[in-house]
């Protein structure tokens, strides 16, 4: 059935899913990925536009450099409690009436949370911008909660962590595994918050979050689609530049300690048939220490699960015929350090136990010859297609700058993407996978089955 | 599709739903005879094509269920003389996407290449879809994948709703039977089995195709003739009956131990070609269609924070036709938000829609239209919708007008028929607290 669940707010995964299937963007030749034009305003709210004239539509989106890893101690959800609180009405405008003018007008709207940014969207008809512009302005600032609002929509978040992850063996062996690949950091805490500590947020501790973070010089603006920058500005003047820039604290999250042991979780669940087993690994992202490696960890990425020639796919699900899946996932765009995953799954009536030692080999194998020229070059080609096929679709390029521009990179940085990667070596490769493959900086997750007789109830 | 003489093509422009830039439709039709749509967009070197089949799952043969969906997977996977690792390799070389999927209905496909590497990308699909091998090492992967797909599934809250809310609305029907087929049905699908759905199924008469970008009419024309006149003219006889969903409504529980019950529920609902279509898609909007705003949505979640997901919508398949909704809430208070739904429903039928609600759901439907046409697969996809559903080649430029068209007074006539909360069925999965169910779930195959 289409769409059972419909969300509100995209927690971090969604979106870093969304993500890795397009952030793969252009070829060297051209040097320009979405050609975009920026600028900042007096108060310090920077502007980007990125022109499509698909179709006579434009994406307006906020995005504020605040996420989950920026709560205060305890206060886990704050974040995305206040995400959702940010629909409940300004002094201006009642609960709700945002989205209503939005959809009077034709508009469609969402909003997500992310550990190193929160942002705001809607898409409307180019001539309906301004409605749009002067709203999201308007609750910048002028946010109005009493707890007769607030704390009904604490009961809905707690349903949607029953959705993402209370009803989900899967979903809560991610949670065990993220809280145990950080030791400290807090990536370490779920976005959607631990259920103890949402039963306490409240009206206060979201006002609290609001006032410290929510300025136009710690925000982005971004808009996509029939505009030029010519046509924005005065909009963007006129609506947000007269919100005066305020103090906003200095983004420093405590940080990881060396790492000493690998570590190993199995959860089993008689809600599982179908096993499946993950290894992470702390890496690091475009803005962490090692970011020099975060190119060719995107190379390194597609080499192994780009399509079903890659390594992982070719040789345990097409040549051993162990695996039902296998693959990798690296996610290159945070704010501090990033992970780099592998997953598989048995075929039916395969042993987990033969498919890690076979999932492990490849790693070892990797490490031991490293990859070859020919997996290179074939790479980063399909990553620099993959750039022209981004500037498709309307909502991609605002997403890739939001990303990018939240998390401590730059408009030219997300151009100057198909350079760097053209630029990737068979040995930043290798280096690279050495740098990363280390056990001690990893955690292994088991999702297995439980026969229903050993279960209690 | 008569044949014609040569490519060429019908201009429109739409003014209506997309008024700043028309969006141009072209009527295709190759010297062979093939039809397809197409909107011309040079702006990046990208061609997206999307095509349809009439014919889906629900003409699997009894026992074999399961085939199209195995099809859908299998016919990128060697062909011609390329075997499996050749065929997707050439794919990963030249960036080309690929991709089949089989429907209740309908045998889908999407290509999407940039325009230098069209040549391959063409002739790909047209390997695809008439010189499949099915040779064993692909067979045998891709049923083990599916296999441990239905595994997932066996275990998946929402995967066994759907399936409950499937058998108990079409206990006799071919729309009761899983798309994906079951562990009992997979392994007797059979090589030949797969050769003789791709021969009678993939026809030129049952082919509707859509598509975007870099490519003008005159060699799509061409391309058209390359990749679908192999194809056989027509496609084997197949009879699907006409039927009504099961009406005797009630609860279905589905015992599961876990915190949070997932609701379905529905009934009868309206067919895509009914006169009454456009106002029963309004009125449900404003039941339930709305992301952020419905009288669902502010009963439920908006009030009382009762649920993070609340919806009903409308579902016209070929043969049947549903109006759908789902909940998901705590166990304790399923029976509350229950009540609260039958309320809404109940209260829809007998009073309708207020003027307001009327107005502010033609302002956002129709508004909304253009926001559709955001990427080249999105259109391609509309493009062979709009032919599969006989909606006409100016469909676009006429929608919004059924839309407006739209009377209070239809939508208390449509209202009262549509909507009836004694008929629901409602398939319940959890520990649903004060809830009683009127009938066992029927076993699913698992």
């Amino acid at each position: 059935m289409p769409h059972l669940f419909r969300f509100i707010s995209t927690v971090r995964r969604g979106l870093f899913v969304l993500v890795l299937g397009i952030s793969i963007l252009v070829r060297p030749a051209e040097a320009r990925v979405f050609d975009p034009e920026t600028f900042t305003l007096d108060n310090g709210l920077q502007v980007v536009v990125v022109t499509n004239r698909r179709a006579p539509i434009v994406t307006h989106m906020i995005w504020y450099k605040v996420g989950a890893a920026d709560e205060a101690a305890g206060e886990s959800g704050n974040a995305h409690f206040l995400e959702h609180l940010m629909f409940k009405g300004t002094a201006k405008l009642g609960p709700g009436e945002f989205s209503e003018i939005i959809a009077l007008n034709g508009g469609q709207e969402n909003a997500f949370t992310s550990y190193d940014y929160t942002g705001y969207y809607q898409t409307v008809a180019r001539d309906r911008i301004e409605i749009v512009m002067e709203h999201e302005a308007d609750r910048m600032t002028n946010l109005r909660l009493t707890d007769e609002i607030a704390l009904p929509e604490r009961e809905v978040i707690l349903e949607e962590r029953r959705s993402r992850v209370d009803n989900s063996p899967g979903g809560k062996l991610r949670e065990m595994m993220q809280a145990s690949l950080f030791l400290n950091h807090p990536y370490r805490i779920p976005v959607i918050g631990w259920e103890h500590e949402i039963h306490e947020l409240n009206t206060e501790t979201a006002l609290a979050f609001y006032r410290r973070w929510y300025a136009p010089n710690n925000a982005v603006l971004i808009v996509g689609g029939d505009i030029t920058a010519a046509e924005l500005r005065p909009l963007a003047e006129k609506y947000y530049g007269a919100i005066p820039a305020r103090a906003v604290p200095e983004r420093k999250r405590i940080t990881e300690p060396p790492q000493h042991a690998p570590r190993r979780l199995t959860l089993e669940s008689p809600q599982v048939s179908q096993p499946g087993i993950s290894i992470s690994y702390l890496a690091p992202s475009h803005n962490s220490a090692g970011s020099e490696h975060a190119y060719a960890l995107q190379v390194l990425d597609e080499i192994l699960s780009g399509g079903a020639t890659s390594r992982l796919y070719r040789g345990l699900v097409v040549e051993q015929a162990i695996a039902a899946s296998a693959g990798s996932s690296y996610g290159a765009t945070a704010y501090d350090l990033g992970t780099f995953g592998f997953h598989a799954s048995p075929r039916p009536g395969g042993d987990i136990a033969e498919l890690e030692a076979a999932l492990r080999a490849e790693i070892a194998r990797l490490l031991e010859d490293g990859v070859t020229e020919a997996e290179v070059a074939s790479a980063k080609r399909r990553l620099q297609a993959g750039a022209i096929f981004a500037r498709d679709s309307l909502g991609t390029g605002p997403n890739i700058f939001g990303r990018a521009l939240t998390t401590g990179r730059s408009v030219a940085d997300v151009e100057a993407w198909p350079e760097r990667i053209a630029s990737v070596n068979v040995d930043q490769v290798n280096a690279a996978a050495r740098e990363v493959f280390v056990d001690n900086r990893s955690v292994t997750g088991l999702l297995l089955p439980e026969s229903p007789a050993e279960s209690p109830g | 599709m008569t044949p014609r003489s040569f490519a060429i093509a019908l201009f429109l422009v739409l003014t209506a739903a997309l008024p700043a830039r028309a969006i141009e439709v072209q009527r295709v039709i190759s010297p062979g005879g093939i039809e397809a749509w197409l909107v011309e967009d040079h702006t990046n070197p990208i061609i997206s094509l999307d095509l349809t089949f009439r014919g889906g799952a629900a003409l699997d043969p009894a026992g074999k269920e399961g085939l199209a969906n195995l099809a859908s997977s299998l016919i990128d996977e060697g062909a011609g003389e390329l075997d499996s690792q050749a065929f997707q390799g050439r794919m990963a070389e030249l960036s080309i996407s690929l991709s089949f999927s089989a429907g209740r209905d309908t045998f889908g496909g999407e290509m999407m290449t940039l325009t230098e590497n069209r040549d391959a990308a063409f002739e790909l699909l047209r390997l695809a879809l008439t010189e499949a091998r099915f040779d064993e090492e692909p067979v045998g992967r891709i049923r083990s994948q599916i296999l441990a797909g239905l595994a997932r599934d066996s275990q998946s809250p929402r995967s066994i709703v759907g399936r409950t809310m499937n058998k108990v609305m079409f206990p006799e029907h071919p729309y009761g039977r899983p798309v994906k087929g079951t562990p009992a049905t997979l392994p007797g699908i059979t090589v030949a089995d797969l050769r003789r759905f791709v021969t009678e199924r993939f026809a030129r008469d049952t082919l509707f195709v859509g598509v975007v970008g870099d490519i003008g009419a005159e060699e799509l024309a061409r391309r058209l003739d390359q990749v679908f006149l192999g194809l056989p003219a027509m496609a084997a006889p197949a009879d699907i009956a006409d039927t009504m969903p099961d009406a005797q409504g009630g609860v279905v529980v589905v015992d599961r131990d876990m915190p949070q019950s997932i609701v379905a529920f529905g009934h009868a609902g309206i067919a895509r070609d009914d006169p009454d279509f456009y106002i029963a898609y309004v009125v449900n909007y404003i039941l339930g269609g709305g992301s952020f705003s419905s009288r669902l949505y502010d009963e439920v979640r908006e009030k009382r924070g009762l649920a993070y997901s609340i919806y009903a919508y409308l579902n016209p398949l070929q043969h049947a036709a549903l109006v759908m909704g789902g909940v998901a809430t705590q166990n304790a208070r399923v029976a509350e938000s229950l009540d609260l739904i039958r309320a809404e429903w109940r209260r829809m039928a007998e009073s309708g829609p207020s003027e307001t609600e009327l107005h502010n759901a033609k302002t956002y439907l129709t508004g909304s239209y253009p926001l559709r046409f955001s990427s080249s697969r999105r259109i391609s996809g509309m493009l062979t919708g709009m032919q599969f559903q006989g909606l006409g080649i100016d469909y676009m430029e006429r929608r919004n007008g059924f839309i407006e068209a739209v009377t209070l007074e239809d939508a208390r006539r449509v209202a009262a028929y549509l909507y009836d909360a004694d008929k629901l069925t409602v398939v319940v999965i959890g520990r649903p607290e004060g809830i009683a169910a009127t009938r066992p779930p029927p076993p699913l195959g698992d």
